[in-house]
């Protein structure tokens, strides 16, 4: 299945893009799109943490991803 | 619930008024403001950038679990900028209504601590000579 991930921040900039497509196995879970953008992207290992949000919400490792999942990569938050 | 991400000024005064209530006794506000130096470095200017949908969906969330915590809240105004800002300038407005004062300044520091924690908004402070964005690394 095709997933597009949506990049902010220093992710953006790390990537590259504002937006990445990946292919990936069904079902693939969050913790193995993590461990694939560590792989592909090394920068972001040096990051102090990032999270996957699915559909606006932050998602759980096991959580499985779907192909129209509004996925997005959010780095270490700095609002307020 | 007034909740809003803006790239436009934020109106404080328009946020107090937003939370008006015949029911408050107390009406207490967070005003958090671009600083012009950050661990030694002068800054410039900071620019945030924010994904807007969930972030909207996350202050909301903030809001109700303010509310869950204190039953007794009258109104909710969150209003973050995003974009470039200018030293001195408003970046984030937190306020709330409620009966008694107590309950109104735990749940103001409440909702900032955790809009930090939890709402996917970044920012870049800009020096004279580069630029960083905040948190990123440890």
């Amino acid at each position: 299945m095709k997933l597009k991930i949506a990049l902010f921040g220093i992710a953006k900039e790390i990537v590259g893009s504002s937006q990445l497509e990946l292919e990936a196995p069904e079902r693939q879970s969050v913790a193995d799109l993590i461990a694939q953008l560590r792989a592909q992207y090394p920068a972001l290992n040096a990051l102090t943490s990032f999270a996957v949000a699915v559909n606006s919400e932050y998602a759980p490792e096991d959580y499985c991803l779907r192909e129209n999942d509004e996925i997005a990569l959010i780095p270490p938050v700095s609002g307020g | 619930m007034n909740i809003h991400l803006t790239d436009q000024p934020i109106d404080v005064a328009a946020v107090l008024a937003s939370v008006q209530d015949e029911g408050a006794g107390a009406v207490n506000t967070f005003i958090g403001t671009v600083r012009n130096q950050s661990t030694g470095r002068r800054v410039v200017r900071l620019d945030y950038e924010a994904y807007d949908a969930m972030a909207v969906h996350q202050m909301r969330r903030v809001a109700e679990q303010a509310r869950e915590k204190w039953p007794m809240l009258c109104q909710v105004a969150i209003i973050h900028r995003k974009g470039r800002l200018e030293i001195g300038d408003v970046a984030v407005v937190v306020a709330v209504s409620t009966p008694h004062r107590a309950d109104s300044f735990a749940a103001c520091q409440y909702i900032i601590d955790t809009i930090k924690q939890v709402v996917p908004i970044w920012k870049k402070e800009e020096y004279e000579d580069g630029s960083v964005w905040v948190a990123a690394h440890p």
